[in-house]
């Protein structure tokens, strides 16, 4: 069979990076992948430049509709390293409550969508459900469901509501059981064994190579995590494990998340409980000449920003990495070799922007279109129905 | 395991004609100005034998010259090693790294079409983030960018 280019993508609006990805094919198998990005480049680290440090916040909080707290975290941590100061306790609290709650959802909502992706859309339904529990608690700790508006150089803009928190554990409580049944589903389901183990497979040399963060390097065997080895935040000063698995392929990476979920959970719910009293806010007037770093791990990996300081009230430069760019070259590892069914689930398995997996179109070389998005995702979801008829599972 | 005395110990001895200067900012992060020629030698190093995590380069125009941090993390003693080379701002090269591990190999794209700096040995150096339609020589993150005709894109008929 001639071969042939899927092209994917290029807009997504939504996300910090739009991609467009050129798979060659030969049949059902990928031979070639290509990515270009950059087709809704915003300019966002010049921009910030033109702004104050205190201004530029609000603008890195709209790099990410879905991890709004990781890009101010790291920012703000970078400006206070350029001092260097200690914000107060308190703020780190507060700071990694919303973090980790935000975690939480951000988790949840990668694996709904890879259930939408597997067709198996009772999950995808029941996880969002699951999912606005927790914007329910991010909007009683922050006053809004994204774009929290928290973060500040030295500390955060509001205080924890204290009567909010019995009504906040509840919920975080409440979810547990739910979370617990997701688990043994997805966990127990032998067709999503079959269908998830042993495809996208990232090993842990490329993993290296590629520097990959976050769920997608713990999967393979990277036992890498910015908050436990170069701890921030309360991170620290509560009792958590990091999850890491060996496998490196699909199935390892949902697991991962899964797990994460809970030790998220119990995060919050220490914090809430050890919630120390005092100051919220430095309220840092200058920042002096000089250059700083911060890095957060978002629910997508290392976060890391790069402020430089001249004396002004602005920053000179400021450098954003957002973790998928590390975490997107790896495709050429993990699809090569991978049939198309497959190159949906394994495309969004290191959880970056969706849209443009929903906008793929086939195309033989003349250029005539075979699929649409819709239909590679019928594709995938086909392929899990026949696993289901050949396994005897309703 | 190494700690981190013995860790920078060592790439001043290793290296002690490349260094330029060393600042050690604080306990969890050093910045080191090294001599750009020495970078493949160093970057390697750090990223092989150190068993380093390469977090990211950052390039800025300093508007004398041409600055960019190779900044990696070493997470068995907490430290960023941020290594710093100054370029000539006119005529801004280095050797590519992309040949020694893949994880540079995007971010020396998009330096090279934003700030103007050319990667010597890359092996797939092509526009990352950049239209095929923006002009050449025109580096939107250099401190004199100026605005170029912004209708050329508008025009161009997508």
């Amino acid at each position: 069979m001639a071969k042939s280019v899927i092209p994917i993508g290029p807009w997504h609006p939504l996300q910090e990076e739009p991609e467009f990805f050129t798979l060659t094919v030969d049949g059902e198998t990928v031979e070639d992948i290509d990515v270009s990005v950059g087709y809704n480049h915003r300019g966002i680290e010049k921009l910030s430049e033109m702004k104050s440090f205190d201004q530029a916040t609000f603008v890195i909080e709209r790099i990410c509709g879905i991890c709004s707290t990781s890009h101010p975290f790291a920012y703000t941590m970078a400006v206070e390293d350029v001092i260097p100061v200690e914000v107060p306790d308190r703020a780190k609290y507060i700071r990694t409550i919303v973090a980790e709650t935000e975690r939480i959802h951000s988790h949840l909502l990668w694996l709904g969508l890879a259930g939408h992706f597997l067709g198996y859309n009772t999950i995808y339904h029941w996880v969002w459900k699951l999912r606005e529990e927790i914007l329910d608690v991010l909007e009683m700790l922050t006053g809004n469901r994204q774009n929290y508006a928290m973060f500040k150089p030295g500390g955060v803009r509001r205080d924890v509501n204290t009567d909010n928190v019995p009504l906040i554990l509840k919920k975080i409580d409440g979810i547990i059981p739910t979370v617990n049944r997701l688990k043994k589903a997805i966990l127990d389901d032998p067709v999503l064994h079959a269908r998830l183990k042993g495809i996208g497979i990232l090993t842990k040399e490329e993993a290296i190579d590629y520097s990959a963060l976050g769920p997608t390097a713990r999967a393979s065997g990277v036992a890498k995590d910015v908050r436990k080895d170069a701890p921030y935040g309360a991170y620290d000063k509560v009792d958590w494990d990091m999850i890491v698995t060996e496998n490196g392929d699909v199935w390892d990476k949902a697991v991962i998340r899964i797990l994460e979920t809970y030790e998220s959970i119990k995060i919050v719910k220490t914090c809430i409980a050890e919630l120390p009293g005092g100051e919220i806010d430095l309220n840092i007037k200058d920042i002096p000449p000089g250059e700083g770093i911060g890095a957060h791990e978002a629910p997508r990996g290392e976060t890391f920003h790069y402020v430089r300081s001249d004396g002004t009230n602005r920053p000179a430069r400021h450098k954003v990495r957002a973790p998928t760019f590390m975490n997107l070259p790896t495709y050429k590892a993990t699809v090569i070799g991978e049939t198309i069914s497959d190159a949906s689930i394994i495309l969004a398995a290191i959880d970056p922007c969706y849209c443009c997996t929903e906008r793929m179109a086939v195309r033989d070389m003349e250029g005539k279109r075979l699929f649409g998005g819709p239909d590679l995702v019928k594709l995938s979801q086909e392929k899990t129905a026949q696993l289901k008829r050949e396994m005897g599972v309703q | 395991m190494r700690t981190r005395e013995q860790v920078l110990k060592d790439l001043q001895t290793r290296f002690k004609d490349d260094i330029v200067d060393l600042l050690d900012k604080s306990p969890k992060r050093v910045y080191m100005e090294i001599k750009p020629e020495a970078i493949v030698r160093i970057g390697s190093y750090i990223f092989k034998d150190l068993e380093a995590r390469f977090n990211i380069a950052s390039g800025v125009d300093a508007r004398s010259h041409i600055e960019i941090l190779y900044h990696f993390s070493l997470e068995y003693i907490n430290l960023l090693i941020s290594l710093r080379v100054k370029l000539d701002r006119e005529k801004p090269s280095i050797d590519s790294l992309a040949n020694s591990f893949k994880a540079v190999n995007w971010v020396e794209r998009e330096m090279s079409e934003l700030l103007g700096i050319e990667f010597k040995g890359h092996p797939e150096m092509k526009r990352l983030l950049l239209p095929e339609e923006w002009p050449e020589g025109v580096y939107p993150l250099r401190a004199d960018y100026e605005e170029w005709d912004k209708n050329a894109i508008r025009d161009r008929g997508v």
